[in-house]
């Protein structure tokens, strides 16, 4: 595989309602701020194609597909959707500069959750109709499900759950995207009521309005935009099961499976040695710990919770910037999030990082970027 | 040999119905609110792109062609010239309408007859099907019909549609 670079990245909104723009609006504010930052590339001559990641239902139009173009310079341009998270569109992206159909391919995301007034009910309606739904409590019920099967597996306890919540909510202090950054303890967590057992709603990563634009090119072009290009090593996506009944629960087969093809690709064996910063989907706080288990970082996640190895000065530093808990869930942008996160703490001067995003409930749909200075 | 289900078989079979609730709250954004606000004040508002000259009705913020911020502000007629026209026999729901509904494309004014980007508008034209039947409509000057400004929402339907005038 020929190396890709991201040689720009740009975003907007970050906060709970962004109802001073259209999505459209946002989206074009995102690209303007990529394109400045991939060294003021002009999009109408110089991107050879646009990638967007959306999904239907979020946007509340059918054929969305159709508004992606113009608001990221993509008019009469060739421009791809992808129905998925954005970190999956970085994959196509990849794809288009490596069989060589692309020099330079920018890739979007945006979610605008704010402008969806049911919005659990868009989620239910994403279930089996014949028999799911018209069992479900609430859409969370399958993460209560994982949640107390992981917990059972690697002894974990609700305090190690609530220090999650507590150590991502700490790291996104510092960072601008960070709407839901807080100084909580572990007690604050622990005295929430449960939304489903054992989930308190500190547990669950609020929604947030998010419009995020990147900019990658071929390893031939890469420095014209930028001195300081970001390299993907290797990339992967992956579904365990489309269905709930017969999809692995307790552990995060989808990235397992994404993270060893990811790993291979990157000529990674000893991933806990080799990565220096894991961005990765928290948006149950359990999920940080499960993941981490899947892209094998650690074999006791919780262990290293206890030891400190999680925090930004440990060894295995993870959402150092806060992660979905402290940036909350910006739909199919949440990949990209992580991403940027991942891009600035690289920018900084670290030398590796991976990035590992979930499609979220009902999905068991997860994607890997691993990445290096 | 597939054969097809009969009324009677149809009961046999378990269909599980479902109504979704999705609802919206759609952001009209810099462009679309004070373009609504402008309909409500019975004004048609665009943007112009300064560089290439385009002026965008219904507006945007940003010149998709360009790839800049549009420029400013312009009031455009509420009259011009039927592009396009067609008659519908159907509703949205598909009932079957005794007077068909005329739509079409209206080029504003200020453009000129070659443009072939221009200010416009795709709304309700109170013609004739006969007009449309006989493509005589396309090319006629219109101008939009205003709801009373007491019953103006900020809505595209706040014009009632597209009336020609000689």
């Amino acid at each position: 595989m020929q190396r890709v670079a991201i040689v720009g990245i740009g975003w907007y909104g970050f906060r709970p309602q962004t109802k001073e723009v259209s999505f459209r609006e946002m989206m074009f504010e995102a690209a303007v701020r990529a394109y400045q930052d991939a060294g003021g590339i002009n999009p109408r001559e110089e991107v050879d194609t646009f990638i967007s990641c959306q999904e239907d239902f979020w946007e509340g139009i059918s054929i969305a597909d159709e508004f992606a173009p113009d608001p990221i310079g993509g008019a009469m341009r060739p421009t791809m959707t992808v129905d998925g998270d954005g970190l999956q569109c970085l994959t196509h992206a990849i794809m288009h500069i490596n069989s060589g159909l692309s020099d330079v391919t920018v890739v979007e995301a945006h979610g605008k959750p704010s402008d969806i007034l049911t919005l659990p009910d868009i989620v239910d309606f994403a279930m089996d109709p014949l028999y799911v739904r018209k069992v479900s409590p609430n859409y969370h019920f399958i993460a209560g499900l994982d949640a107390t099967l992981f917990m059972k597996e690697f002894s974990a306890t609700q305090e190690d759950l609530a220090t999650v919540v507590v150590k991502n909510k700490e790291n996104g202090l510092k960072n601008p995207r960070a709407s839901y950054a807080s100084k909580l303890s572990v007690s604050d967590v622990l005295e929430k009521p449960y939304v489903v057992y054992p989930l308190t709603e500190l547990d669950i990563a609020p929604y947030v309005d998010g419009a995020i634009n990147i900019v990658l090119a071929s390893e031939e072009v890469a420095r014209r935009y930028t001195d300081t290009p970001i390299w993907i090593e290797g990339a992967s996506f992956a579904t365990d099961s489309a269905n709930l009944e017969t999809a692995t629960l307790g552990k995060a087969l989808y990235l397992k499976i994404a993270a060893d093809n990811a790993y291979k690709m990157a000529k990674i064996e000893s991933p806990s040695k080799e990565i220096k910063g894991a961005f990765i989907d928290d948006r149950y706080s359990y999920k940080e710990l499960q993941h981490l288990e899947a892209l094998s970082l650690t074999k006791d996640p919780v262990k290293a919770l206890r030891e400190g190895q999680l925090y930004p000065d440990g060894d295995i530093p993870t959402n150092p910037l806060g992660g979905h808990l402290a940036e909350g869930v910006p739909l199919e942008a949440s990949g990209l999030a992580l991403l940027i996160d991942a891009i600035e703490y690289l920018r900084q001067g670290k030398e590796s990082a991976i990035v590992a995003s979930w499609r979220g409930v009902p999905t068991f749909t997860g994607a890997v970027t691993v990445l290096k200075r | 040999m597939v054969t097809g289900l009969k009324d009677e078989d149809l009961k046999k079979v378990y269909t599980v119905t479902y109504k979704p609730n999705a609802k919206y709250g759609y952001s009209a954004g810099q462009a679309y609110s004070v373009f609504l606000q402008g309909l409500k004040d019975g004004k048609i508002l665009g943007r112009r792109c300064n560089k290439c000259g385009r002026v965008y009705v219904p507006p945007r913020m940003y010149c998709e062609y360009c790839f800049r911020p549009t420029d400013e502000w312009i009031e455009v007629k509420d009259e011009g010239i039927v592009m396009t026209a067609v008659a519908s026999f159907i509703s949205w729901t598909r009932e079957r309408l005794e007077t068909p509904e005329i739509v079409g494309v209206i080029r504003l004014y200020p453009s000129r007859d070659n443009d072939f980007v221009y200010p416009g508008l795709f709304h309700r034209i109170c013609t004739t099907y006969e007009k449309v039947k006989d493509m005589s409509i396309i090319g006629k000057k219109v101008k939009a019909v205003w709801k009373p400004k007491e019953q103006r929402v900020g809505s595209i339907n706040d014009i009632e549609c597209f009336k020609e005038v000689e």
